[in-house]
């Protein structure tokens, strides 16, 4: 049973400051045009990011790295399932059109 | 003791699958329809205020790691610093609250609430030269497909930035619904706080059993990832060209 550990103060702070360093390097990177190869990748940035921020906060305050399997298992078949969900939804309404214009 | 605090995470995983389920069908609608209209949407977020989106976030990072050190104070017992934390918690909790209050107002007195008295976005009211502009833009997005489209008349351009208008709508529509349902959990929160705070006064936490508060935690953290979420996907869809 290894759910009864839990991280350091200090490993609290060092997640704290990496999720601020996080918003502010999101919110200056916004105004900032990153389009290379005719493609914008102020999203792709923006998201990475908050994906970063989001295992942190799940890992760390959540204690999730700390936990058992089953935990483990339960919340990466959450993400996986919603991953599941976008990928299909998208694929669906990204590629409509794309036989009328041929 | 341990397996009982073992099916009660499990349990609360659980119940937070529900709420990605919940907010995941939300974020994919959104994503859907950004696609569709997008220069509504770049028009709609840019009017939203991105400095207030900042602040949110911070607010609630900070909650999360106060929450977190609530968590290990019940974990060590110690009764004073869960009070401390816990209550500091719900004073940033309140704030985000006051904050989205005032962001709320601000778009109700702008005529940014849909219904029957949505009036069309900044980008096209204050800068009347901007409407021929964006509907240039829409034009651009729909030639990619056929290049005979005639040239736009002045008309269309009028006609194509009404439309934008309205497609604009359903961005606040989403905005609303989104920050309005992430509100309402925040509101959850705070009283799921103020019942550990009574529980905390009792004494009742300790290294044995601390559980409401490791789960309340859990909860706590689940809506400020939806917020991690929220903030680049609402203020943040295109600032690069003026904002």
């Amino acid at each position: 049973m290894s759910e009864g550990a839990h991280p350091t103060h200090k490993v609290y702070y060092l997640v704290f400051i990496a999720l601020a360093i996080g918003t502010i390097v999101t919110y200056e990177v916004a105004f900032i045009d990153l389009t290379f190869f005719g493609i914008n990748f102020n999203p792709i940035v923006a998201l990475t990011i908050a994906c970063t921020k989001a295992t942190l906060v799940i890992l760390f305050f959540m204690h999730v790295r700390y936990s058992s399997k089953q935990t483990w298992i339960t919340v990466a078949a959450g993400f996986f399932w919603l991953l599941i969900m976008i990928t299909l939804d998208l694929s669906d309404y990204l590629t409509r059109g794309i036989i009328h214009r041929q | 003791m341990g397996q009982q605090r073992e099916a009660s995470t499990f349990g609360m995983w659980v119940f937070l699958l529900t709420e990605i389920m919940m907010f995941g069908g939300l974020f994919a609608a959104y994503m859907i329809y950004r696609l569709l209209y997008y220069h509504a949407f770049v028009a709609g977020s840019s009017s939203i205020s991105v400095g207030w989106g900042f602040v949110y976030t911070l607010v609630l990072i900070c909650s999360s790691l106060t929450m977190a050190l609530a968590v290990s104070a019940a974990q060590r017992g110690i009764r004073r610093l869960q009070e401390i934390f816990i209550v500091l918690t719900m004073i940033l909790g309140v704030v985000f609250l006051v904050i989205k209050g005032i962001e709320y107002n601000a778009k109700y007195q702008e005529h940014h609430i849909p219904g029957g008295f949505f009036q069309t976005f900044d980008a096209v009211k204050n800068h009347p030269g901007q409407e021929e502009n964006i509907a240039a833009q829409e034009q651009e997005r729909l030639e990619k497909g056929s290049k005979e489209q005639p040239a736009l008349s002045p008309e269309a351009a009028k006609q194509a930035a009404a439309q934008i208008a309205k497609q604009s709508e359903i961005f606040f529509c989403f905005y609303f619904a989104m920050t309005g349902l992430h509100a309402l959990h925040m509101i959850i929160g705070l009283v799921l706080m103020t019942w550990l705070l009574l529980k905390v006064r009792k004494g009742l936490f300790g290294p044995q059993y601390y559980t409401p508060v490791e789960l309340s935690g859990l909860y706590w953290h689940f809506v400020d990832i939806v917020w991690i979420f929220l903030f680049p996907l609402l203020y943040l869809i295109n600032r690069t060209h003026g904002h």
